[in-house]
């Protein structure tokens, strides 16, 4: 198990305590984790992949080189990422579109031959790490809090190329999440996105945060303590949007957010400070039900 | 004026597309029957003026510059919800994704979108690292710069110089 860690943007930019709690957390699960020097952006898909595809992928291209050259798979913690860069392993598969994007990198020396494999932070803990082991290492269980999933769209989605089983009906987040000892609530338009991809947060914000405000009344009215994500930039979304809903006067009292390793984390027992919750700009009020 | 419906602009979006993704997928782009499912489900259609479905059709009609200076064009979360649930099969989000890489390239592109992307022709991120952030790396055990293009100026100029090859530089620099 050795893993190259691509860490895109938000997450050593914005929210370095997720990038602190995944390696703290897969350390201690036996996962090797490497960094991977050097990576650009993934770059963002919705994003980027809006403003020229095919440069797109031939950035993505360059970034699983990268971890190709060190014969390393890679882990992520943000949803784009994993959108990009497991949509372009992808749609390299194919030798001739692999080729062109080819004549493209060797003008700066490289050549990517298709063997990156992409892995979801979330994959690594379910299929390499696996349930058993992980619900032996939980030494504080989270018994009594009442945790809000969201996936994320681009996780599932589009469920062909990402192989996570329908779209509509998930359970892989909230099988991890309970391995905490945690409660997974079901709320209203669960698997609606956060508002903030496909550029939306950067073009129009006021679009951005008012998907945020949906989600988050949907997910106070379940009674739900905390909002978990596996993505950087829904974690974003909710936690820096939730801020720019109060400072308009839109939202009262939001909900706190975690990353899904910070989450983990806290159960095998490593302090709130170690995983970075206190680096949220929403204080985590929910540890106090569980402490 | 009367409308001369045509697929050229839909031929166009196929044809531009199948670049990145199998052409065969692009091509459901004909199948759509205009049957409502994608607005119906779609999140941002709730709140904006955004409709997929319009976008379709007046691509299926070759309404090129209609669909391409349509300022809603840019209110897509690219949620997929709409592409997993056509019954039809069409590949929406990538269809509008494509259809917004015209529209980028012919100006349509917002100013805000231009910023991230010369932040990034600049330094390989989508966003700037801020010294609040380098603290905050610090505290948690973390290089103050992370190991990026940030840190190693040979990564930063492979990327440069693929952007400049690639044509997305010039896109950029208006």
């Amino acid at each position: 198990m050795r893993y190259a860690y691509f860490l895109g943007c938000i997450t050593p930019l914005r929210y370095p305590g997720i990038e602190a709690a995944t390696k703290i957390v897969l350390k201690e699960l036996g996962v090797e984790v490497i960094e991977l020097n050097g990576a650009s952006c993934c770059p963002a898909p919705g994003v980027f992949g809006s403003f020229d595809l095919w440069n797109w992928l031939i950035l993505a291209a360059r970034n699983l080189d990268l971890a190709e050259d060190l014969d390393a798979k890679i882990v992520v913690t943000c949803n784009g990422c994993y959108g990009s860069l497991q949509e372009a392993h992808h749609l390299l598969e194919d030798v001739v579109r692999r080729e062109a994007v080819n004549e493209v990198l060797a003008k700066i020396g490289r050549r990517y031959e298709g063997r990156t494999e992409v892995k979801h932070v979330t994959e690594v803990l379910l299929e390499d790490v696996g349930a058993e082991e992980l619900k032996k290492r939980v030494k504080k269980p989270l018994k009594g809090l009442k945790v809000a999933v969201h996936y994320g769209c681009h996780f599932l989605k589009p469920s062909k190329i990402r192989g996570h089983g329908s779209p509509e009906a998930p359970t892989y987040l909230d099988e991890l999440v309970e391995l905490t000892g945690a409660e997974s609530i079901d709320y209203l338009d669960k698997l609606m996105c956060c508002g903030a991809g496909g550029g939306v947060r950067a073009g129009r914000l006021d679009v951005a945060l008012d998907f945020t405000l949906e989600k988050v009344r949907n997910i106070k009215r379940a009674g739900g303590d905390v909002i978990v994500t596996p993505c950087a930039f829904c974690h974003f979304q909710f936690d820096t949007g939730q801020r720019e809903l109060m400072s308009k006067g839109l939202l009262d009292k939001p909900v706190p957010v975690a990353f899904i390793t910070q989450l983990i984390g806290l159960a095998m027992g490593f302090s709130p400070d170690e995983m970075g919750l206190n680096d949220n700009f929403i204080p985590p009020k929910y540890l106090e039900k569980i402490s | 004026m009367v409308l001369q419906a045509s697929w050229e602009f839909a031929d166009e979006v196929i044809k531009r597309g199948s670049r990145i993704f199998p052409e065969e997928e692009l091509k459901t782009l004909y199948a759509c029957i205009q049957c409502g499912t994608c607005v119906g489900d779609c999140p941002s259609g709730r709140r904006t003026a955004w409709r997929i479905r319009h976008i379709i059709r007046k691509t299926q009609l070759g309404m090129r510059e209609a669909v391409l200076s349509d300022e809603t064009l840019w209110n897509c979360t690219t949620c997929y919800t709409c592409q997993e649930r056509c019954p039809r099969g069409v590949a929406t989000t990538d269809v509008i994704r494509i259809i917004r890489n015209i529209a980028f390239e012919e100006g349509y592109a917002l100013e805000r979108h231009l910023a991230v992307a010369r932040n990034f022709a600049k330094i390989g991120h989508a966003i700037p690292i801020t010294d609040e952030v380098k603290e905050k790396r610090k505290r948690l055990g973390l290089l103050p710069v992370p190991p990026t293009t940030l840190s190693y100026p040979k990564a930063l100029s492979e990327v440069q110089k693929i952007i400049e090859i690639d044509g997305f530089l010039k896109k950029i620099q208006r």
